[in-house]
């Protein structure tokens, strides 16, 4: 009396590995694509500019040394010019490259490692720059013997 | 299905002098590599190739029928309406997704053999099959159906000329797959809803009279929803409906910003 039910072809079987783990809805994807586009328009004003003034402007590149550099950062307007294109351009970039690695890698335990290392290296790069762009002192003073550039001020 | 009980059709009766040239169509010899896999035989995928001669009006899927009716039986591949419409056929053919059944031979450079594979970045399961499955399963998550509040009208659904327009591009997907499995994020894992979905969710988000829009955004801001999209146009190029796929994967970018943001 009961007719066999006739299930049609592969109905709910779909191949291991294609279903998606779980759905994870949230906006993180969708702010971190913004903040690409974002930061991207302003890093062209900031890198070109940064180009510029090192590499144009005044001497050119012969004009620099370690006093440009220290006179620069003299300047708190270049310090936080410098550490705005830091920031920018390192929050781009390590998500420049999660994005690559998302694509690329196949297994997320791959995945997990290399933005391991990514990560790491974001942090280190990001916190010791700060620490560079402010604790810069172009005149250290070592056992009362003045170094570097002939501009400091007798010790 | 042996050779013996085959009867041969009988001789035209119908005499054509050798030098009648009217609406003759010229012909063309190719050569022919499919890519073969069968795993009740192998692991692995190997080529085959044959000589054919061809017509000036044959398309890579009268190509593969020769085959299959001449030489080799057991060569596999979906087919159906034979004309562009159903999807059935969309294989890799000299490295680019394209219908069988709407790429003609003369088109392609017929001096180096033509390599035929299954789409990428789904599982094969022989020759130029493919499992669909993890395709339409997307399809379906993003609700491919008209969804509407409120009473039944008595009457249709009204709907201006520009409102159709609005979402017009993206009902003429066909649903073969050549989008999805030419993108490069589809390939890694096959997590990403693809090209496809978004295309067919367009068409509804974008139709004034559904009323799930912001559902379907819900689904496709997700982390492997549209931002996965690296706007590689791979899928515009793909598409044998000439559908701008990019373009409406963009349009669902913003309209799940400007609803969020
Ligand atoms: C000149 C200013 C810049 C602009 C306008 C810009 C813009 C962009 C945009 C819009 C994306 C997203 C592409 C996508 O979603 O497919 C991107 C990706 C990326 N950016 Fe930038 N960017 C700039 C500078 C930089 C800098 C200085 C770095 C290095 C620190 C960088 C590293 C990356 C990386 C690694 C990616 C991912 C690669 C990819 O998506 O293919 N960018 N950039
Ligand atoms: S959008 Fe084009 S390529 Fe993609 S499934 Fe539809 S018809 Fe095929
Ligand atoms: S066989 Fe139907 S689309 Fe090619």
């Amino acid at each position: 009396m009961a007719t066999p039910i006739i299930e049609t072809p592969r109905s709910g079987r779909v191949a291991p590995g294609y279903s998606r783990s779980s759905t994870s809805r949230g906006n993180f994807e969708m702010i971190a694509w913004l903040f690409m586009r974002l930061s991207g328009a302003i890093l062209v004003v900031l890198i070109f500019v940064h180009l510029y003034v090192n590499l144009v402007a005044g001497d050119g590149i012969s004009g620099i040394d370690f006093g440009f550099v220290a006179g620069k950062w003299a300047d708190p307007v270049w310090q936080i010019w410098d550490l705005t294109l830091l920031w920018l351009s390192m929050l781009h970039g390590t998500n420049g490259i999660r994005v690559i690695i998302n694509d690329y890698a196949e297994k997320n335990s791959t995945r997990m490692i290399l933005k391991g290392v990514l990560y790491t290296a974001t942090v280190v790069i990001v916190v010791l720059g700060t620490l560079v762009i402010f604790t810069f002192d172009p005149c250290p003073v070592i056992d009362g013997v003045a170094h570097v550039a002939d501009y400091c001020p007798a010790p | 299905m042996s050779t013996e009980t085959v009867q041969k059709e009988p001789a035209s009766k119908i005499e054509i002098s050798p030098d009648v040239a009217g609406g003759e169509i010229p012909t063309f010899d190719i050569t022919l590599k499919v890519r073969r896999y069968n795993p009740e035989v192998s692991d692995e995928a190997h080529w085959d190739e044959w000589q054919l001669t061809m017509y000036g009006t044959d398309r890579v899927l009268d190509a593969l029928h020769k085959v299959k009716w001449e030489h080799d039986g057991s060569v596999s591949f979906r087919r159906s309406c034979a004309h562009g419409v159903c999807g059935s056929d969309a294989m890799r053919i000299n490295g680019r997704n394209r219908l069988a059944c709407k790429t003609l031979l003369k088109d392609l450079d017929t001096s180096k053999p033509i390599l035929v594979e299954p789409i990428k970045g789904l599982p094969v399961e022989k020759d130029l099959i493919v499992d669909m499955e993890p395709f339409f399963q997307s399809y379906r998550e993003i609700m491919p159906f008209l969804v509407s509040k409120g009473h039944e009208p008595t009457k249709e659904r009204l709907q201006s000329a520009e409102e159709r327009d609005r979402y017009d591009d993206t009902t003429k997907c066909i649903l073969c797959a050549a989008c999805t499995s030419s993108c490069p994020v589809f390939w890694t894992d096959g997590q990403y809803f693809g090209p496809a979905a978004i295309v067919n969710a367009h068409r509804f988000i974008f139709d004034s009279r559904d009323d799930a829009g912001d559902m379907r955004l819900e689904i496709l801001n997700d982390k492997e929803g549209v931002w996965r999209c690296r706007t590689t146009f791979n899928c515009s190029e793909a598409c044998p409906r000439g559908i701008q796929v990019t373009k409406a994967i963009s349009e669902v970018k913003q309209a799940i910003l400007t609803r969020r943001v």
